[in-house]
């Protein structure tokens, strides 16, 4: 405790920079698989090619990737960009498949209701796929969000900066209460980042909390 | 209000053949009904009225015009449409279920709900029960509310795909009776879908009667077809050679007591 | 772009291959260690998942462990360990073997469970005992998602045992951190991707393996 007492300011100070690289990395993540889940749902042809290169991206190692992409992107190692794309792709590779999956639970029953009683094409999209593939599609955001969380700390292999470096730094000066730190706190940071996505998710979607009707028919 | 279908066939892209040649004109505030086993493109023929199924010869008129001249989905909202069990959009509450087309269509949204608790009352839904989320009712209570999400945007056509099919007898009972009191009131023109004969005669003021690729057996009127059935596949369909359905009458002291073939009697001719 | 050329010209360089440091020597050594955590964490992880699938016993409290050990960072668990054991390959062994562990685990209840509850029911009911019941119809039946978990881990692993460089001469992830230490970048890009294409080729491998086990799946009798 002595240890974090002493260095309140640079704890916060790495906090906040693994917000700032992990929450982007997820918004993106989740943005751009909602779109390849769509699209590998409406045709799945199309989507066994997206989604079986989704899964092959997804098995790049991180570290290396954090290596390739400034040399395919041209930006520098050490920007949070770089982490942040990094950490995009593969948010984006892991989340995909649930995405489509997402798409797939909506009852083809309902669907057909709303588009029978006249819901166009965009109304579909987002009146009823979209609220109704919540529930499965948040599943899969919690992982990536937990994951995204835990692998912001190799950044710092690299020298971009986060609470991994509470972990490399520990490491190099043999302080254990410095690591300890860093690993709780990314695990903290993961907890409330999780519970603050149920949380969302109960206020989303109201009507999963709703008691069902009893054995009558 | 009528309905013509004029020479209708539908033939998917894997070859399968639903409907040939299906040909048939639904009066204004008549009520039709499709029956037949699965396969027999009753469905087929019903989604073919609000192009979600679009034929591949022939076509679809009403009052007249062509539907595929009509923009889809302009065309949907216009007709009141009762899905299978479990069509509710299960995220909406009661009321904004039944309120979904006339929002749609632009109704404010107050208005629009104030409509809808009375329509609830109207299908005998309490209305308090407006609040609830779909799955909060029974089957029954969700098929009553398909109705009045069907009725909500005042059409003057209702399409109905096997509406009681996933209920108990009674309360099916219960769901023809009250369709049958509003058709009463409100003079719909219907296309029914149904694999139960009984209900198609019950419900149905013309019933027609498919075969395996939407072939007709027979079409008529409920008496027609049970005084007159075309063939043996009709005659086994309608279950002419049941019981209950080859009544005599029997004199009892001077009174026609009508029994059934088994000789249970069925009631007294007035 | 251009780095690319260069760092496929480090891997093709006759120099850099053959001897201790070569780049033979060490996929071997990243494919030791990878199949030596995995292998590990299988001793411990699919009895214990097996029996929480089979007896449905004890699922609440699992799930809830794995997900925490899921949210540690393997760096900082790495690292602690490295502190603790010093630097050698017992601390990333250890690091490697804890990460493969929900993975494997989650898989074995999840395939135990998986298994079709009436050939299950129809095995008790002829008489097979509780352990041929495992045995013979449950693991068999739920082979594919048993598989699929230790898929899921080795990917894991193998991606991860790069950082075991981090704190010991070991695998393919030494070429990165010491490219990255001495600016030499064509070895660094040269390392990530000699790891990347590992992890492709092992993960390949093991969905063939996956499908090969299918129709076997399928023949036991249920």
């Amino acid at each position: 405790m002595s240890w974090l007492d002493a260095n309140r300011d640079y704890v916060l100070d790495m906090l906040l920079q693994h917000v700032r690289l992990s929450v982007p990395a997820i918004v993106i993540s989740v943005l751009v698989a909602v779109v390849l889940g769509r699209v590998a749902w409406r045709w799945p042809r199309a989507g066994t090619v997206v989604l079986g290169s989704a899964s092959l991206l997804y098995s790049v190692p991180a570290l290396p990737l954090l290596i390739v992409i400034p040399v395919l992107l041209g930006i520098p190692l050490r920007s949070g960009l770089t982490l942040v794309v990094a950490l995009a792709v593969y948010g984006t590779a892991l989340l995909a498949g649930t995405a489509a999956d997402a798409f797939g639970s909506v009852d083809a029953r309902v669907r057909e209701a709303a588009e029978a009683m006249g819901y166009s094409r965009a109304g579909l999209l987002w009146k009823v796929d979209l609220p109704l593939a919540v529930p499965v599609l948040l599943s899969g955001i919690r992982v990536v969000t937990v994951s995204t969380v835990s692998l912001v700390t190799i950044g710092a292999l690299v020298g971009i900066p986060s609470l991994g470096n509470l972990l490399t730094d520990g490491f190099q000066r043999d302080i254990r209460a410095e690591i300890v730190t860093g690993v709780l706190g990314t695990m903290l940071l993961a907890v409330t980042l999780d519970a603050l996505l149920v949380a969302l998710g109960r206020v989303v979607t109201p009507w999963r909390a709703a008691t069902p009707a009893g054995g009558a028919s | 209000m009528g309905i013509e279908f004029r020479d209708v066939g539908k033939t998917y892209p894997d070859g399968t053949v639903a409907v040939t040649g299906f040909s048939c004109t639904v009066p204004s505030h008549r009520t039709l009904a499709l029956v037949g086993t699965s396969g027999s493109g009753k469905t087929t023929l019903m989604r073919m009225v609000n192009r979600m199924v679009e034929p591949t010869t022939g076509s679809v008129l009403i009052d007249g015009r062509d539907v595929r001249e009509l923009d889809k989905v302009a065309l949907r909202r216009s007709i009141g449409y009762v899905p299978q069990a479990g069509g509710l959009l299960p995220h909406r509450r009661v009321v904004d279920n039944v309120a979904t087309v006339p929002v749609l269509t632009g109704t404010p949204r107050r208005a629009a709900r104030d409509a809808a608790l009375a329509l609830l009352e109207r299908v005998g839904i309490d209305p308090a029960l407006g609040r609830r989320y779909p799955a909060q009712l029974s089957g029954g209570q969700q098929q009553r509310v398909a109705v009045a999400r069907a009725l909500a945007a005042e059409p003057n056509i209702l399409l109905m795909d096997e509406p009681f099919g996933a209920v108990d007898p009674i309360v099916r009972r219960g769901l023809q009776d009250q369709l049958l009191q509003l058709q009463a009131e409100l003079g719909k023109t219907i296309v029914l879908v149904t694999h139960d004969i009984d209900e198609a005669f019950r419900l149905g003021d013309e019933v027609v009667i498919l075969r395996t690729g939407g072939i007709v057996a027979q079409t008529g009127t409920p008496k027609e077809i049970v005084a007159a059935p075309a063939d043996e596949f009709v005659r086994d369909f309608i279950g002419a050679d049941r019981a209950e359905r080859a009544l005599r009458t029997v004199d009892v002291d001077g009174r026609s007591v009508v029994v059934d073939g088994d000789g249970r009697p069925v009631g007294v001719l007035e | 772009m251009n780095l690319f050329g260069d760092a496929l010209a480090w891997i093709t360089d006759g120099a850099h291959w053959g001897g201790p440091g070569g780049i033979d020597h060490r996929v071997v050594q990243h494919l030791l260690v990878t199949f030596a955590a995995v292998a590990l964490a299988a001793v411990l992880a699919l009895p214990l998942g097996i029996l929480i699938g089979h007896t449905g016993r004890g699922r609440l409290v699992v799930v809830a462990l794995a997900g925490a050990v899921r949210a540690v960072p393997t760096l900082g668990l790495l690292t602690l360990l490295g502190l603790a054991l010093g630097i050698g390959i017992q601390a990333p062994l250890i690091a490697l073997v804890a990460l493969a562990f929900p993975s494997l685990l989650a898989g074995a209840y999840a395939g135990i469970e998986a298994a079709d509850r009436g050939a299950v029911d129809a095995a008790r009911a002829v008489g097979m005992s509780e352990w041929q019941l495992v045995t013979r119809v449950e693991i068999p039946l739920g082979a594919d998602v048993i598989l699929g978990g230790i898929r899921a881990a080795t990917l894991q692993v193998v991606a991860t045992a790069t950082l075991a460089a981090y704190i010991s001469d070991t695998g393919l992830g030494r070429y990165l951190f010491s490219g990255l230490k001495s600016r030499q970048y064509d070895q660094m890009l040269a390392g990530a991707l000699l790891v990347a294409a590992l992890a492709l080729v092992l993960d390949l491998t093991m969905a063939a393996l996956q499908r090969a086990s299918r129709p076997t799946t399928r023949k036991v009798p249920s």
